[in-house]
């Protein structure tokens, strides 16, 4: 680079990373603090170890786990679907449908979650596990096609009709040169799903009944109780997760197209 | 089973509009039974009467409308569009030197870029946390300034509008530096040789040529965040200090202790209007930035 960097803009982005890493660092750290105070005592692994005494924290784990896959794998089914159809297809009302699809990724969440609680309640349907499902599946598909979508673009098109030509016909080429081109995208995809239903507060707080306590809803609990080094264990868990994820799914969407002919 | 195979195959050759349809119905239909309809429904609910034990009651009324001009909606109205142009501001204070910095930082470019999406990837409800334990009377900013000897009280930081705004432009920078990113990096360095060969200073030619070029990831920027701070919910629930601190709280508190569904409805429905004028705004000006692309 011809051009030099001034040395006080240097040290103001350097500031600004500190304090956008600053928090979640000390969270970690004092995770494993034995005090429950912001004294630094000595290593401890005790407020793990209270975790696991706690069986609402496990339910909670299952709760999320649960809705986590369940929405995943319908989001990501529909998603796909919508991408394909988007990439290869004219279809009349596309710029309607699209507004139907991209209105959801800017729509404040709680406008979201209070709407589908209307409807809930409007049609008696009871509120626990499935609605929250119901409910994450809606808002992840629009990010699921986004994905996808993405991946389809940056595809070879030339594969597809090179197996039409040889005599396969739409659903082969389909199960044998689509889907395998694709898979990363949809992985990466459903990925990015899960971690969002995963971390998903605001919507979930609407749509959740008694006993359908997800992992965020228990931890907004415990924080609006009294704080404590728990809270920052349990965080820090939650944290592994969603980083594991989101780095598998970087990984899946920028692996070079695989022609596994 | 072939039969049906081949069938079903033959019938969509027929018909390309069914071929696209049998894609997009089953995620057109949860889209529009899980998203479209619950907002047309809240629509409808913020022109009805209010029930006494929630819900609505049959009938047709402007009031929950005409209430927002009632001085103490007014008030929590105003504060919520002043609390998300602050931020805002401050994000695009801190985050262009950010972006610039990025944008020319040659082999570091990567690392940087990382850093700065990763904690936009960790949950939301953990950093707002992680704000609470940095920012309350025994968190951890009190007991450095105590050690230090500056304080001897702790300062109150919790639970202030100053701490909705930190937890706010905590959470949502990455959404400004990222844009306008993106517009730095793709701007055409040529021009600025061209600027100094002609005899612009530094700053005439950050002023004159880098800012104005830029323009559309600032204004991006700008929309990414004021957005999100608009409809903010948890962070002012869990950093303000009053039960109504911004419209998300108002909306939130008419479905749970107040039990004025319609007024909530009507509120939730302003918000999600007052988001769309502004994706709009930005569609607009995104649409007339001629210099953006060649």
């Amino acid at each position: 680079m011809a051009q030099r960097l001034p040395r006080s803009l240097i040290g103001f982005t350097a500031l600004v990373y500190f304090l956008l890493h600053l928090p979640i660092l000390v969270l970690v750290i004092f995770s494993f603090n034995s005090s429950r105070y912001v004294v630094w005592t000595g290593l401890s692994l005790n407020w793990y170890k209270r975790l696991l005494e706690r069986p609402d924290i496990l339910a909670a784990l299952k709760a999320s786990l649960i809705v986590g896959i369940c929405s995943t794998l319908v989001s990501t089914i529909l998603g796909t679907l919508i991408a394909l159809a988007l990439a290869r297809h004219k279809f009349k009302g596309r710029t309607l449908f699209e507004g139907l699809l991209y209105v959801p990724i800017v729509t404040p969440e709680i406008v979201v979650g209070i709407s589908l609680l209307i409807l809930f309640a409007a049609f008696k349907i009871p509120l626990g596990l499935s609605t929250i499902t119901i409910a994450h599946i809606a808002f992840n598909i629009s990010f699921v096609v986004v994905v996808v979508l993405a991946r389809i673009q940056g595809m070879d098109q030339n594969l597809e009709e090179a197996a039409m030509n040889l005599g396969a016909d739409e659903i082969t080429t389909f199960w044998k040169i689509t889907v395998p081109q694709l898979w990363p995208g949809i992985l990466a995809g459903a990925l990015l799903a899960f971690t969002m239903s995963f971390d998903d507060f605001v919507i979930t707080f609407f749509v959740s009944g008694v006993g359908s306590t997800t992992l965020p809803l228990l931890v907004y609990g415990m924080v609006r109780k009294s704080i404590e080094p728990s809270i920052n264990a349990i965080s820090t868990l939650i944290l592994i997760v969603t980083t594991a994820t989101i780095y598998l799914a970087d990984r899946f969407g920028r692996e070079q197209a695989k022609a596994d002919v | 089973m072939a039969g049906v195979r081949e069938r079903s195959l033959a019938w969509l050759h027929r018909r390309p509009q069914a071929q696209a349809w049998s894609l997009l119905g089953p995620g057109t239909f949860w889209l529009v039974m899980f998203f479209a309809i619950p907002i047309i429904i809240m629509l409808v609910y913020s022109f009805m009467v209010r029930g006494i034990y929630g819900g609505v009651e049959p009938g047709f009324t402007i009031e929950h409308y005409k209430r927002f001009f009632d001085p103490l909606y007014l008030r929590i109205l105003f504060r919520t569009f002043w609390i998300s142009i602050v931020c805002t501001a401050i994000c695009l204070l801190a985050g262009y030197p950010v972006a610039y910095v990025i944008a020319r930082a040659g082999r570091w470019k990567n690392l940087l870029l990382f850093l700065v999406v990763l904690p936009f990837w960790t949950s939301f409800l953990v950093r707002t946390y992680a704000m609470i334990f940095m920012l309350r009377d025994s968190g951890l900013i009190n007991a450095w300034l105590m050690k230090l000897g500056l304080i001897q009280t702790p300062i109150t930081m919790l639970y202030t509008p100053g701490a909705v705004m930190a937890g706010l432009v905590y959470g949502f920078l990455p959404f400004m530096i990222l844009p306008i990113y993106a517009s730095l990096e793709k701007l055409d360095l040529s021009l600025l040789e061209a600027a100094e060969v002609l005899g612009a200073k530094p700053a005439a030619r950050f002023w004159k040529v880098t800012l104005p070029l830029s323009m559309p990831g600032v204004v991006a920027g700008c929309l990414l965040v004021l957005i999100p701070c608009l409809g903010s919910f948890l962070t002012p629930d869990l950093l303000g200090g009053a039960k109504e601190v911004m419209i998300g709280n108002l909306v939130q508190n008419q479905f749970s202790s107040a039990r004025n569904w319609p007024f909530g409805s009507a509120a939730s429905f302003i918000l999600m209007a007052a988001v769309l004028v502004a994706v709009m705004i930005y569609l607009r000006i995104k649409d007339r930035s001629p210099l953006e692309e060649k």
